[in-house]
């Protein structure tokens, strides 16, 4: 390639030029070529524009949960070697990892940790996106890769649960599968086909096993590079731009090695680190053996499905698990679709306005939220009111209309009152909405106690 | 000339003029063979996450033992089974799954109450399995049980959901 260069190579150069071609010398064109050359650079285009690279526009999120997902694919091909899926063997197996072998506990924990914090990244990714107007054209159909890719998650995770086959597994997992009984007409079908039986058991182990290691995997590493090819065909990531500040069309351009790669290097340094000091810091979760004769008192689903479990005392089970997720994923999907306003691309919560409405919204999702909770506890009784009528109707249907009418009534009510756009009306809907769904996981998580009763976090004592 | 060269590449000249183009035939018949293919798939990988039941664990036919081991007003457990077998005050026979009908959570017997409650989400059943406390939707399902000769046998291969219990439900030894 080089005709200059007479002397004879040795065969170790020989073979490390078979693989890398091109000498890297620093220079600007051998940068570029190393971009074009690399498979894993090779995600990047071999320059970006200059104010795509601030910090506080991405935080990095998508990357973080690429990094994650190589943490998890590493500790969890470890994991495989020291376990077996079988009801007798689980426990043990996750037991002799803390006592049997070297560093057991600290990769379970790793990717125990790496997992639950993968549900996070993937969710406050979304947020950014949604925030800074970047779902919207020619992006909308990553949008929906995106979507797929964070059920992927929570549900790599919802069948990782089951695996360590203590009696938080056990039931939160009875818990979470039982949702799905209540889909209609087909939902004992589904659940006998997820579970390979009635109820829990060495069938199910199995399955959730092939599905946690093999099945979602694979999808995942599928949808993944679609969407990482998808960011590039679609010009990159959107372009920051501040509340007053024109829209720019040509931005200066950069060299991605090294002025993006280097920043990410030091952000995927200090994630890890960070997550190996937790990981050895706190242990995951084990609790006894998992014992089908005892439920637990309050038995909850894992975390991700508490803002569900929740809805379900609230609502008709078909309504509350079923009907409500169901509009609220397809309304999150067709969002793109809906607002198409590219004036705010790049702007964070659209404009001045919008930065005002998301903070006013959240504060109204919270406070409206936390209201019909503590009122359906003590005063709301739909069934009662409505006794002749049955339960799907009186504390189903009826409430959900009433809920229909009264996110429509917030749309006009922001609309009119405070003249938003149509996609800053669109923005506070969904911080309403956000805001509710997140004050409904943590009244889940921490404000349930025995019988799921409402009390305060310091009056819940476990029982086991 | 380029008129009518036109006119004897229209398609409409390389197939007869009824029915379905050739063409799109061949492409129906793929898209539908390719269609077929991909439920064939679908319903091999479904039949490999289906139950897989053993005898003698749950899912198989229980031997209880006598009639005459089980008095009248009884509920007696099989935890190995996953169900109950309620012996009513009238001398029949019920064997309730014990997977609360709400979110799945075993549910005990209450011996002093006379009643099912579920240490969950706190719903409660009366001794035929009937809700008497929400949130659980309908009454414990059943399994089914058969007597023969002067033994009782349970079936927990499958749960009949019911609305509300009636006494049709009940079995009694002849
Ligand atoms: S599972 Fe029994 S009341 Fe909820």
């Amino acid at each position: 390639m080089n005709p200059s260069n007479n002397s004879p190579l040795s065969i170790w150069q020989r073979v490390w030029r078979s693989a890398v071609r091109e000498p890297f010398t620093g220079d600007r064109r051998s940068r570029l070529r190393l971009v074009m050359n690399n498979l894993v650079l090779h995600l990047h285009p071999s320059q970006v524009p200059a104010r795509t690279l601030r910090f506080t526009y991405s935080f990095g999120l998508g990357g973080l949960a690429g990094l994650l997902v190589v943490i998890l694919a590493a500790t969890g091909m470890l994991l495989e070697t020291a376990y077996t899926p079988s009801p007798d063997k689980a426990y043990t197996s996750i037991l002799a990892l803390s006592t049997r072998i070297w560093f057991g506990q600290f990769i379970r924990n790793l990717h125990h940790w790496s997992g639950n914090l993968m549900i996070i990244v993937v969710a406050l990714h979304l947020l950014r996106v949604f925030f800074t107007g970047a779902f919207r054209a020619p992006r909308e159909f990553n949008w929906l890769v995106g979507i797929a890719l964070l059920l992927l998650t929570v549900m790599a995770n919802f069948t990782g649960y089951l695996l360590p086959w203590d009696q938080l597994a056990y039931w939160a997992i009875t818990v979470g599968s039982s949702i799905i009984v209540y889909v209609p007409f087909i939902g004992n079908g589904l659940s006998n086909v997820l579970l390979g039986g009635p109820e829990i058991g060495a069938a199910t182990l199995l399955n959730f096993y092939a599905l946690h290691i093999s099945i979602i995997p694979m999808a995942m590493l599928a949808l993944m590079s679609l969407h990482f090819w998808r960011v590039r065909k679609d010009g990159g990531l959107s372009l920051p731009r501040g509340v007053d500040e024109p829209p720019v069309s040509k931005d200066e351009n950069v060299l991605t090695v090294a002025d993006l790669v280097r920043p990410e290097a030091v952000w995927a340094m200090v994630a890890l680190a960070t997550l190996v000091v937790w990981a050895a810091l706190v242990n995951a979760p084990l609790e006894a053996l998992a014992n089908p004769d005892a439920s637990p008192n309050p038995a909850k689903a894992a975390w991700y499905f508490m803002g569900i479990q929740e809805l379900l005392l609230h609502f008709h089970p078909l309504v509350g698990a079923i009907i409500i997720p169901t509009l609220g994923l397809l309304g999150l999907g067709a969002l793109p679709y809906m607002d198409s306003d590219m004036n705010s691309v790049g702007i964070y919560f659209r404009s001045r306005r919008g930065r005002w409405l998301a903070l006013f919204s959240a504060a109204t999702g919270v406070l409206l939220t936390a209201l019909y909770i503590v009122l359906d506890e003590y005063v709301i009784d739909f069934a009662g009111w409505f006794y002749g009528l049955p339960a799907l109707v009186s504390n189903g249907i009826l409430p959900l209309i009433l809920l229909i009418l009264g996110i429509i009534g917030y749309y006009e009510f922001v609309r009119r009152a405070f003249r938003a756009t149509k996609c800053e009306g669109v923005l506070s809907v969904f911080v309403l909405v956000l805001a509710g769904f997140i004050v409904l996981t943590l009244v889940g998580v921490f404000f349930r106690g025995a019988g799921m009763q409402l009390m305060f976090p310091w009056e819940i004592t476990p029982t086991h | 000339m380029t008129e009518n060269q036109q006119r004897l590449c229209a398609p409409e000249s390389l197939h007869s003029q009824t029915g379905i183009p050739r063409r799109d035939f061949l492409r129906l018949g793929w898209t539908a063979l390719a269609g077929v293919a991909v439920v064939e798939a679908g319903v091999v990988s479904v039949g490999f996450f289906l139950p897989r039941l053993s005898e003698g664990e749950f899912g198989g036919v229980f031997k209880c033992g006598a009639v005459d081991k089980f008095p009248n007003g009884s509920v007696t457990p099989f935890n190995e089974g996953r169900f109950y077998l309620v012996r009513t005050q009238d001398g029949g026979f019920l064997a309730l799954y014990r997977k609360c009908t709400h979110l799945g959570c075993a549910v005990p017997w209450d011996q002093t109450k006379q009643q099912f409650i579920c240490p969950c989400h706190a719903s409660v059943f009366d001794q035929n399995g009937d809700v008497l406390n929400a949130p659980a939707p309908r009454p414990l399902d059943l399994f089914q049980v058969n007597l023969v000769g002067d033994q009782v046998q349970v079936d927990t291969s499958k749960q009949t959901r019911r609305d509300r219990f009636d006494p049709t439900q009940i079995v009694y030894p002849t």
